[in-house]
């Protein structure tokens, strides 16, 4: 249901207003109307099929954009120009997307397009993602996208044919939650480790129903793509989108890109953005509060993304069979220090830290130091515009010169249906979203960390802290 | 278009674990496929094969009759994680038409709903006695929204109005939605 006009609104609650085709009621949901649908190819050919047995067309094409992304291989395509797709199913699942999207008259970035890249990656850096807008997708980290202010959720497939058919979605209005990170993060303190802490106050069932706004001094001093990190891993506190309110750093980060607003039609866009603020004396349905201050490092060391403690940790006691069995797949014990155990794997990518800032960190670490032996490190670009940007910079050479991988953009070991994937048993240091059992290879045991952890340690071979290297290289 | 649900009566098959995610329900190398049908033999995959792909003849999961037992129960916080619709295509396919938890996803429970997949969120005692009797027998009632345990008088739960209207009268969701077209195409048009 819509707020009185007079009371004051969450940010939320005026993009939520404003999308309202027919309003809620007790019997049926609100019909809300959809800016932007992003899809891939693994949520999309069912929703395409609903729509061809109807015989109906994508009512907005113009609405829609398309990236492969999940299925695809990260290594380069053979002499014979074949890509080396894991299954025939992958390949033929691309190739049905790129037929959808032929029929349908959607824009696909295809393999030969500079624009293909991870599907959250490539939304707001080719300026797709717009504040105050509704952006929908086939994908739970579809919150990516809040970052910039926009009411940004993921669907089933059956939802991705209703936004095909009508632009529209069937939703009740979720519950505010509003958490606020007050003071600033200590150095060498990173997005990631802030999104691992808010997760674990939340929980990880937490904020179901609810739609998050992060708030407070240390979320203003966020980059965006730290913004994008935090909101990326809502769902993992099992929220349904996350947000933060634009600004300057929002304006600037969007301005000139290609889907974004041009010249005069920008600055009178940002002079409408400005307005999407919670105001002053709104009420939210639930308030959070922490300090940045206390933040250090963080890792997981279950098999929920909210079960973090610090890097160097003691690995807590469980307090559920839940938790006993997690520690027991993940062979860790407790009271036993987080850096205890050998790591046999480190990856670097996904729509949580894939972008050109987490190589960056990464690289800042990695430079002139070794991946250690035994160690198999992967760094995988979220998009073709990260992977041009890294090369230019020289980071691929850091990576490649310390024993990593260095591979073409796409989700890889995040979810490992590509052929990339951690094997049996191994213990992973990842910087993706999900350490569930399997999630990264049956069998496969993920600690989500940041980059620069991820990169500290693949140097030692245990999970470390990378405030140590950071300090080497100061005294270097 | 879904099934309908009016009635189900069933024994109950308990997976008593705490955040089962829609990665366990169907991982994800089972997604490359662009049909919907077929996925109960990927459901659960890794908790029902070993790691050289050997069925596990004494996982529950594997010795479990659907034909009786039609309503899972599981453990808190049910079908956390990704959004793939295949988790509930993978749950039908396998058997079940019911989920009880003391709370599911947001997600997996409107793509569960949209399938005819009945997600039914209880309370922390009801959810413990049905954990403690597994195979009990169950009698889900939509249309009245309760859930009788044995013979004891029943529970009443709630289901998103619409999504049980749906269920319960076999309406088609999107055929619903594209008779709103006049409503969206004026939102379209209104001034910026």
């Amino acid at each position: 249901m819509s707020s009185p006009p007079n009371q004051p609104r969450t940010l939320f609650d005026k993009i939520w207003d404003a999308h309202i085709v027919q309003a809620e009621t007790k019997e049926t949901p609100a019909v809300l109307y959809v800016d932007m649908h992003l899809v891939h190819e693994v949520t999309s050919p069912q929703a395409f099929a609903a729509l061809d047995e109807r015989g109906l067309c994508v009512r907005r094409p113009d609405r829609t954009y398309a990236t492969i992304d999940h299925s695809t291989p990260t290594l380069p395509a053979g002499a014979d120009g074949a890509r080396p797709y894991a299954t025939l199913a992958a390949a033929a699942q691309v190739e049905t997307l790129r037929q959808n999207c032929a029929k349908h008259g959607i824009r696909l970035a295809d393999w030969d397009s500079a624009d293909r890249g991870i599907v959250h990656v490539i939304g707001p850096e080719l300026g797709l993602t717009h504040p105050g807008t509704v952006i929908v997708c086939g994908d739970s980290h579809t919150a990516t996208h809040g970052a910039f202010g926009a009411l940004a959720f993921g669907i089933g497939t059956s939802e991705v044919s209703h936004v095909l058919a009508t632009q529209c979605l069937l939703q009740r209005k979720p519950q505010r939650m509003r958490f606020t990170v007050n003071g600033r993060l200590r150095p060498g303190v990173l997005a990631k480790d802030l999104t691992l802490a808010v997760i674990a106050r939340i929980g990880f069932g937490g904020g179901s129903g609810f739609v998050i706004e992060y708030a407070g001094e240390c979320i203003r001093n966020l980059d965006m793509e730290g913004r994008m990190t935090l909101c990326n891993m809502s769902i993992e506190a099992g929220a349904r989108a996350g947000m933060v309110a634009p600004d300057e750093t929002t304006f600037a980060f969007l301005r000139g890109r290609r889907h974004a607003p041009q010249s005069e039609a920008f600055e009178a866009a940002v002079a409408k953005w400005r307005e999407l603020r919670t105001d002053d004396g709104a009420v939210f349905d639930s308030e959070i509060e922490i300090d940045a201050a206390e933040i250090t490092p963080m890792a997981t060391f279950g098999t929920t993304p909210d079960a973090s403690v610090a890097v160097g940790a003691l690995v807590p006691a469980p307090r559920s069979d839940s938790e006993s069995k997690a520690l027991e797949y993940m062979r860790f014990e407790a009271g036993v220090a987080n850096t205890h155990h050998d790591v046999n794997v480190v990856f670097i990518g996904s729509c949580t830290n894939g972008r050109i800032s987490d190589l960056r960190d990464a690289a800042a670490i990695l430079r002139g130091r070794f991946v250690k032996d035994g160690v198999r490190m992967l760094v995988v670009p979220g998009s073709e515009a990260v992977r041009r940007q890294a090369e230019a910079e020289g980071l691929d050479r850091v990576f490649i010169e310390a024993g990593a991988e260095w591979r073409l953009p796409g989700c890889s070991m995040c979810i490992a249906m590509n052929g990339d994937f951690v094997g049996a048993g191994q213990l992973a240091v990842s910087t993706s979203n999900r350490n569930f059992e399997g999630r990264q290879g049956k069998g496969a045991r993920t600690i989500l960390a940041s980059p620069a952890t991820a990169a500290a340690s693949a140097i030692a071979g245990v999970l470390a802290d990378p405030r140590t290297f950071a300090r080497e290289t100061e005294h270097a | 278009m879904p099934e309908r649900f009016t009635t189900l009566t069933s024994s109950t098959f308990v997976l008593p674990q705490a955040n089962i995610d829609t990665d366990q329900i169907i991982p994800a190398r089972f997604l490359t496929t662009t049909s919907q049908k077929g996925l109960g033999a990927a459901a659960f995959y890794d908790w029902r094969y070993d790691a050289q792909g050997d069925l596990l003849p004494d996982a529950p999961l594997n010795t479990v009759d659907t034909t009786e037992h039609r309503v899972l129960v599981a453990g808190d916080n049910f079908a956390c994680g990704s959004s793939r619709e295949h988790a509930p295509w993978a749950l039908l396919d396998f058997g079940f038409r019911a989920v009880i938890s003391t709370s599911i996803a947001d997600i997996f429970a409107s793509n569960a709903l949209k399938n005819g997949l009945l997600p039914i969120c209880v309370g922390p005692e009801t959810h413990a006695r049905l954990l403690a009797e597994p195979g009990g027998r169950v009698i889900i009632d939509l249309e009245r929204s309760e859930l009788s345990i044995g013979n004891e008088p029943p529970i009443s739960f709630e289901t998103e109005p619409f999504a049980r209207r749906c269920l319960l009268d076999g309406v088609d969701t999107l055929g619903w939605l594209l008779e709103r077209l006049p409503a969206i195409e004026a939102f379209e048009s209104r001034p910026a």
